[in-house]
């Protein structure tokens, strides 16, 4: 029962995650009508903007390390901690979170810059063209973070106060289940962000367009002028989500290259499972999948189904489309005719 | 409206002469006589076999570059006649190259180092997994074919890794080795233990017999390609990429045909990997990765989606840069740049750079995005455009190229 | 009187909680030339999506020359003899003239699913011959080998024709054949309905155009509200108060 609840809880973190991109995903193909193969580019951009961010917070000077007496040893000292001592200790300890400060205005430009000098060429062009123009932007991206970063993942820690292990057992009237706080937060965090990108859609005139763009593409340009426009911000909001969604993961699995890649072919898979087009149904599909991607790496489980682990979300998705082809929460009329 | 999104007229591989040009006379070759099939097929032969002597120049005239061209045109070829011919989208098509390889390794340790064994055995293998996958997938259209197919492929390539070790031997690859039964081989002499590379009959085939056994093979499925293009099959195909609810009011079941095409296209890139087998005998769970099926639909698409040669052609410049650039490093960009001032050197070696070596990738990105954005229809487009081009005098250039047939 | 090839019984259809289809009963007789008219949204179309196979009804029975059409396959009601041609014509645009007519030729020919992945298509003397026939007959001989997405609407609509002729089906279903098109065109589709009403193909028309309904149809039932509300021959239903009320509005025929 505890390794139930804990593989539970190991799929929520990694849901979360999956849930983000696709949000993003599913966002962009209900209104612009564009599948983009780069969205896991975005996630592994956000990824690599804690990385710049903590590079820069870091950057030393070399002190005279009093601790050695006898002979003149030096260390490395950020400037910050030089300038505000224990303050600054602490701002390049919470790096990763504050990351996110560069990582939105970052994201937003990257996702409009993307959207205006790319993607808009091919609204009107068939899913298979689309489908490989951002196919070869998405390499493009990795190879260029390749170039300034290198192929080896780069390790980044969670603020000391959050990074140790916390007994959750007590929630759930269990005996002792400790489980690494980062990963709670991360999960915190993914609901925090669906939570916003959902009211924004609920609660703004802007989001009612949006949504009203999802539910039948035909109206979307009924729905007033500078649809362009509009268009740019969804997209730019996609790119965001997607980047947070990468900023904050950085302290569960250090970011190289070609993070983005793996998570898009299975943010693809959640977003089929999920319907193609709905936002609740990516949200769902991603922590389902999750879930059931970390139950099925329990050894009891691959003790009956060897390598299940492996394939779950794949199976998952082929089971999905067969019996459901519209995915889980589909609606008719998306990506049909 | 069209069932599936890859096949509305919007799709790539229609190929633009075909929907701009009036007359469709040798568009699709289905025009031409059985004779200037033959003539053709005996250009291509011709040019295949003198590639060792017109590629020299250019430094591809060695054996194992030029095998890599024809082995990734049969699989470009064979994807072609999916993707290309009924429109349909598969993004997991490296995942039959891959069972290919693992098939003709399989037949090298437990039959015989004799190569057309082991391919034959990589064709069934691929075509029968390419069966049961494509009865899978057919059974959904559009991108909806494309995550099945991608499913199914990482999948094959997960459990290839993982579980199936036994047969795959997970992450160090498939090989042959000293102690393998070979039975084939042992009945007919004793020298088989000491025998360690494919053959053809007793030619070893390493070096320049590799490649010409790849290169007949090539122009063998090129042949096929070309019959089937013509054939009622491939005309059904296309009708099926030009309008498929057509076909079924028309009385057609759609979804055989599909599968047909499918299996066929599995078969090849089973002859591919199992050529990659007898080339090289290693099968590594990396010819399944998804990248790998991305590679195929660019090389693909850089020829010519649909079109008889273009996925030839879009093979070899494919495999030819990447040798290229992969190969270049600081040393031979100083090289290159040696005709300019010292300063002027360091500056250009600075902006190349990034493009070569390590960074081939970056320039393969580039190139996927440029072709899909200014040349969809790939370089045989290119190449149409520039006759086209060429033969068009002044007098024509008013009239809109609709109607500036000859 | 003749037998009827097409019978359809208490058919009913809905879509949510729309009513397309409410209890619709129509007989076609062999040979004849039926037309239904109706409003828009009167579910003409619906009714000819049933009989195609593209809408299974939820109640109701559609028999065709002797056996059940519910349950089957588009293809598979091609194959039994029921052509369609479509409002915005269905054709395979990036194709040539003749190899659209050759098409539908080889599915009468070799059935559903036969592959011939050898021979040249264009060398299947048979099948060519009797597409270059049509071709004649509906004047599309000299466009043959044009790309069709290059010809006219008018053209398109021809060739739509000519592929279903070429089948020889038993019964042709027509969705609003002259729709969109100039008076000129119009006559001359009417022109061509008449020459090939000499076939003896049964068909069935959807049509707005009074006229075109006037001169061609035997038999016209009129739809309303997911229903037939009348059928009669030309003047009968011109005669008729209660479709002049529920359909013509009142004007003047």
């Amino acid at each position: 029962m505890d390794a139930i609840i804990l593989q539970i809880l190991n799929g929520l973190d990694k849901g979360g995650a999956y849930a983000l991109i696709a949000l993003g995903l599913t966002l962009i193909f209900g209104t612009l009508g564009v599948v983009n193969f780069a969205h896991g580019a975005l996630f592994m951009l956000g990824a690599f903007c804690s990385v710049t961010f903590a590079r820069l917070l870091t950057i030393s000077e070399r002190v005279r390390d009093e601790s050695v007496t006898f002979f003149a040893a030096y260390k490395e000292v950020p400037y910050l901690e030089l300038w505000y001592g224990e303050t600054g200790k602490a701002i390049v300890e919470w790096a990763v979170p504050l990351s996110i400060l560069l990582a939105v205005p970052v994201m937003l430009l990257i996702g409009f810059a993307m959207e205006r000098g790319l993607i808009r060429f091919f609204y009107k062009r068939s899913h298979a063209e689309q489908i490989l123009v951002t196919f070869g932007l998405a390499i493009v991206l990795q190879e260029i973070v390749k170039y300034f970063f290198g192929a080896n993942p780069i390790p980044l820690t969670a603020p000391p106060a959050l990074a140790g292990s916390a007994d959750i057992g007590a929630l759930f009237g269990a005996s002792n289940i400790s489980y690494p706080m980062w990963r709670i937060v991360y999960f915190l965090f993914s609901l925090a962000v669906i939570a916003a990108v959902f009211a924004f859609l609920q609660l703004t005139t802007f989001g009612m367009v949006v949504r009203a763009g999802m539910a039948d593409r035909e109206t979307v340009g009924l729905l007033g002028i500078n649809i362009g426009r509009k268009f740019t911000i969804v997209f730019g909001i996609a790119a965001v989500v997607a980047g947070l969604a990468g900023v904050m993961y950085t302290p569960i699995l250090a970011p190289n290259y070609h993070l983005g890649m793996d998570f898009l072919v299975l943010s693809f898979v959640v977003v089929v499972v999920g319907g193609m087009g709905s936002l609740a149904g990516a949200v769902v599909a991603g922590f389902l999948l999750g879930i059931l991607q970390s139950l099925a790496s329990m050894t009891e489980v691959k003790a009956i189904v060897p390598g299940i682990d492996q394939i779950i979300i794949y199976l998952v998705a082929v089971v999905v489309l067969l019996v459901r082809p519209r995915g889980l929460m589909g609606r008719r009329g998306v990506m049909e005719s | 409206m069209s069932e599936s999104v890859l096949n509305s007229d919007k799709a790539m591989g229609r190929s633009p002469a075909e929907s701009h040009s009036p007359k469709g006379d040798g568009m699709r070759g289905f025009m031409s006589s059985s004779r200037s099939d033959y003539l053709l097929v005996a250009v291509f032969a011709a040019a295949i076999l003198t590639m060792p002597i017109w590629l020299a120049p250019i430094g591809a005239g060695y054996p194992d570059i030029l095998q890599k061209f024809a082995i990734f045109g049969i699989f470009a070829l064979g994807f072609n006649i999916l993707f290309g011919f009924s429109g349909y989208l598969s993004f997991g098509h490296a995942a039959f190259l891959g069972t290919g390889s693992y098939a003709a390794v399989w037949m090298f340790k437990l039959l015989s180092m004799n190569a057309l064994i082991a391919v034959g055995f990589a064709i069934i293998v691929a075509g029968v997994f390419a069966l049961l996958i494509g009865y899978v997938s057919l059974r959904r259209s559009g991108i909806y074919f494309s995550i099945l197919t991608l499913a199914f492929a990482q999948m094959s390539y997960n459990l290839a890794y993982s579980v199936l070790t036994p047969i795959t031997n997970g992450e160090t690859g498939l090989q042959i080795s000293r102690s393998d039964p070979r039975i084939i081989d042992n009945f007919f002499g004793a020298d088989a233990h000491r025998l360690r590379v494919p053959d053809f009959f007793g030619i070893e085939l390493q070096g320049w017999p590799g490649f010409y056994f790849c290169a007949v093979l090539l122009i063998l499925a090129f042949f096929l390609t070309l019959r089937i293009r013509n054939s009622t099959f491939g005309l059904m195909l296309f009708a099926i990429k030009s309008n498929q609810n057509r076909m079924n009011y028309t009385g057609f079941s759609t979804r055989p045909y599909l599968l047909a095409a499918f299996v066929i296209s599995g078969m090849y890139a089973g002859l591919a990997g199992g050529l990659l087998a007898v080339t090289d005998p290693l099968a590594g769970a990396d010819r399944m990765q998804w990248t790998a099926s991305g590679e195929v639909v660019l090389m693909t698409i850089l020829g010519g989606v649909g079109t008889l040669l273009g996925p030839v052609i879009g093979a070899a410049v494919m495999k030819y840069l990447e040798q290229i650039f992969s190969s270049f490093n600081e040393g031979v960009l100083h090289r290159t740049f040696d005709f300019l001032t010292p300063e002027l050197q360091d500056i250009m070696v600075t902006i190349t750079s990034p493009f070569v070596g390590e960074g081939w990738q970056l320039t393969l990105g580039l190139m996927f995005m440029l072709v899909v954005i200014f040349l969809p229809g790939g370089i045989m487009e290119g190449i149409r455009r520039i006759s086209r081009g060429l033969r068009r005098d002044r007098r024509d250039d008013a009239a809109p190229p609709a109607h500036a047939g000859h | 009187m003749t037998s009827e090839i097409l019978t359809i019984k208490g058919v009913s259809k809905r879509f949510g909680g729309l009513r397309a289809l409410d209890d619709v009963n129509l007989n076609v007789r062999q040979g004849s030339v039926h037309a239904i008219i109706g409003p828009n949204g009167a579910g003409k179309s619906t009714l000819l999506n049933c009989l195609v196979g593209r809408i299974i009804p939820d109640e109701g029975s559609v028999t065709f020359d002797g056996g059940s059409l519910l349950g089957h396959k588009p293809h598979q009601i091609n194959q039994a003899g029921i052509a369609r041609v479509f409002q915005t014509p269905e054709i395979f645009g990036e194709l040539s003239v003749l190899e659209n007519v050759m098409i539908p030729a080889f599915a009468k020919r070799d059935g559903a699913f036969r592959i011939n992945a050898w021979r040249r298509a264009r060398e299947r003397g048979a099948v060519r011959e009797e597409a270059e026939h049509i071709l004649e007959d509906l004047n599309l001989s000299d466009q043959r080998d044009q790309i069709v997405n290059s010809m006219s609407r008018g053209d398109k609509r021809r060739l739509e024709l000519a592929m279903c002729l070429v089948q020889h089906p038993k019964l042709l279903l027509l969705d609003e054949p002259t729709a969109g098109m100039s008076r000129a065109d119009t006559n001359n589709t009417v022109d061509l309905l008449k020459k090939i009403a000499e076939r003896g193909i049964t068909k069935v028309i959807i049509e707005h155009d009074m006229h075109v309904v006037f001169s061609l149809a035997e038999t016209v039932s009129v739809m309303a509200q997911g229903t037939v509300i009348a059928e009669g021959s030309p003047e009968e239903i011109k005669a008729s108060a209660k479709v002049q009320e529920a359909y013509l509005g009142g004007a003047h025929l």
